[in-house]
């Protein structure tokens, strides 16, 4: 029978040769990440459960990110209790404050792999679907479960497979694919399902512009967001990995599967505007919203080819008297290689703060949050209503060039208007 | 778990985020009674002294977006709430509400009728909301049998225990 390729991970992973969209099935996971915030949950959980040992303390990742370092005393007492947990129980996949935000941090390390089954206790965990795996964010008590048995139950997807085609203009990126996306099916356009990015452009884009298609899948309220897996794919995983993999496809004739063309062609830079993800217009529409901050980085857009096209827009300006604006690399890899490229001095220079990889002020629980009446532009991928500190503040989302380009300016710009 | 709860409604929009539930700053704590005192503080700072123990939020569509954090529905419970009905529900949220314990109830007709204070009462295992106030009645969609046994069973953790570590 024809399936897609989550249909085709998901009877791997449980053991059938066929799955149906809409049936339960009990999957074998094979990567389950917690980070220093939902850790401590998960592991109150667990210690209800009659059980001493995780089921496979090799395919246990804990990457600390939220609040590193830690900033309050309750986040140095979970970072305790998990570097505790990971001595206990040997877990071999633990990488301390200084590593990076977790999305990135698994991928990096070679822990995300097509075919595979992966968890983990954070909804941007459908990052990984860029390579080819069914990826997908579950609560604290789920990984308990999954701690403790090495499976968690499903319910099979089915698919919105996003056909996107066209060359994408300058200074337009996959954050503005992903943006328009969601703007068209809306922040429910995906729920409860598997989305899928194929097509022409998408099999040309390197896998750091695949991973911001794949993170913000549950922004349209996906359960994962996959690309196919390619040469794009098999280089990336070249030095990071020497297990195998299999890689699935799509069978185009799938009962389950929902097509959805997108020609990229003409699209210009997109802006989320206040306070819901598919709340999208573009960029020259909302250039007289004056922005208090600027941030650049987080999960979906603080990779190197991100840090690149923000340094390459602020090289020789000044950043705007008064706009706070908080550079922030995805891991300790990524930092090293921008100081070395001399992006670090660039935004410095143009009046920048470059902070510790971390996820910065995304979630409004560590650095950076904003304050009432407060206007923020950031590269993250929400904008809800008090996401990044007062509930009387803004957010609006944006790829790393209008971010940058607006830093300059003040308020909201379109490369195409400077 | 109780199967009929009956209580007061509390209304709320479309698209109530994990953020406005739970806001990112309050992640550190773990406790439900910690949890519980800041619940909704995202969307509204002072949401919270309009709940009463055993009241019941109604909402709209897509209830629980964003966030995996469990925290969310720990709070919710924490503050009194004894369920939660929306015309649907997002995916995560709807999981993790399920596994510790809060009853959702995804009646698509029912949350534009409700009004504020209106006394509903839900019955989990026949599957309907009455309006006591309005006099009305609405099916809603059960639990599929194998979340329903779960919720039977007292959560996920009783349900492993009982079926897997015993």
């Amino acid at each position: 029978m024809s399936m897609t390729i989550a249909e085709k991970i998901l009877a791997k992973a449980s053991g059938k040769e066929k799955v149906e969209a809409g049936e339960i099935v009990m999957a074998d996971i094979d990567i389950a990440m917690v980070h220093d915030l939902t850790g401590p949950l998960t592991l109150q959980a667990l210690e209800q459960i009659n059980t001493d040992k995780v089921w496979d303390p090799e395919k246990i990742v804990i990457p600390f990110d939220h609040q590193v370092p830690a900033d309050t005393l309750d986040a140095a007492k979970n970072h305790q209790i998990l570097r505790e947990f990971v001595k206990e129980q040997g877990i071999t996949n633990f990488y301390d404050v200084y590593e990076g935000v977790c999305h990135q941090v698994v991928p990096e390390k070679g822990h995300a792999l097509p075919g595979t089954v992966i968890v983990g206790s954070d909804s941007h965990t459908c990052t990984n679907g860029a390579l080819g795996a069914f990826s997908t964010g579950i609560g604290s008590t789920d990984m308990a479960m999954v701690f403790a048995t090495g499976q968690l139950w499903f319910k099979v997807p089915e698919t919105n497979r996003f056909n996107i085609t066209g060359k994408l203009q300058e200074n337009v990126t996959s954050k503005d694919v992903i943006l328009n996306i969601i703007g068209q099916v809306g922040q429910d356009g995906s729920t409860y399902k598997s989305c899928e990015y194929a097509g022409e452009t998408i099999q040309e884009m390197e896998m750091s512009d695949r991973m911001v298609l794949s993170n913000m899948a549950i922004e349209m309220g996906g359960k994962t967001g996959i690309v196919e897996p390619d040469k794009i794919t098999d280089e990336y995983l070249k030095n990071r990995t020497n297990k195998t993999y299999t890689k699935f496809t799509t069978d185009l004739d799938a009962p389950s599967l929902n097509t959805i063309d997108i020609d990229v062609s003409d699209l210009e830079p997109q802006v989320a505007c206040p306070s819901h993800v598919d709340n999208v217009k573009p960029a020259s529409e909302v250039e007289d919203v004056e922005i208090d901050q600027v941030f650049i980085g987080s999960c979906t857009n603080g990779r190197l080819k991100d840090l690149r096209q923000a340094a390459k827009v602020l090289k020789g300006n000044k950043i705007k008297e008064g706009v706070r604006t908080l550079v922030i690399p995805a891991s300790r890899t990524i930092y090293q290689q921008a100081l070395k490229e001399g992006l670090m001095d660039i935004f410095v220079e143009a009046g920048a703060l470059v902070c510790n990889p971390c996820c910065g002020p995304c979630l409004g629980g560590h650095i950076g949050l904003i304050g009432d009446g407060e206007v923020s532009l950031s590269t993250s991928n929400r904008n809800f209503k008090g996401r990044q500190g007062s509930p009387e503040g803004k957010v609006y989302l944006s790829s790393p060039i209008v971010a940058a380009e607006s830093a300059i300016t003040g308020h909201i710009t379109s490369p195409e208007n400077k | 778990m109780e199967k009929i709860i009956e209580g007061r409604a509390l209304k709320l929009g479309d698209d109530i985020d994990t953020d406005s539930i739970l806001p990112g700053r309050y992640l550190t704590l773990s406790k439900p009674e910690d949890l519980g005192k800041h619940v909704m503080e995202g969307y509204d700072l002072h949401y919270k002294d309009k709940i009463q123990e055993g009241d019941l939020i109604v909402a709209g569509a897509n209830f629980g977006c964003g966030s995996s954090r469990e925290h969310a529905p720990i709070a919710l419970k924490a503050a009194g709430i004894k369920a939660v009905v929306a015309k649907s529900f997002a995916r995560i949220f709807y999981r993790n509400a399920t596994n510790i314990g809060l009853p959702l109830v995804e009646a698509p007709n029912g949350p534009d009728e409700i009004e504020e204070e209106d006394i509903l009462k839900i019955d989990l295992e026949e599957g309907t909301l009455k309006n006591k106030t309005q006099d009305k009645d609405y099916d809603f969609t059960k639990l599929p049998e194998f979340m329903f046994e779960i919720v039977e069973n007292g959560g996920l953790i009783e349900y492993l225990n009982k079926t897997r570590f015993d």
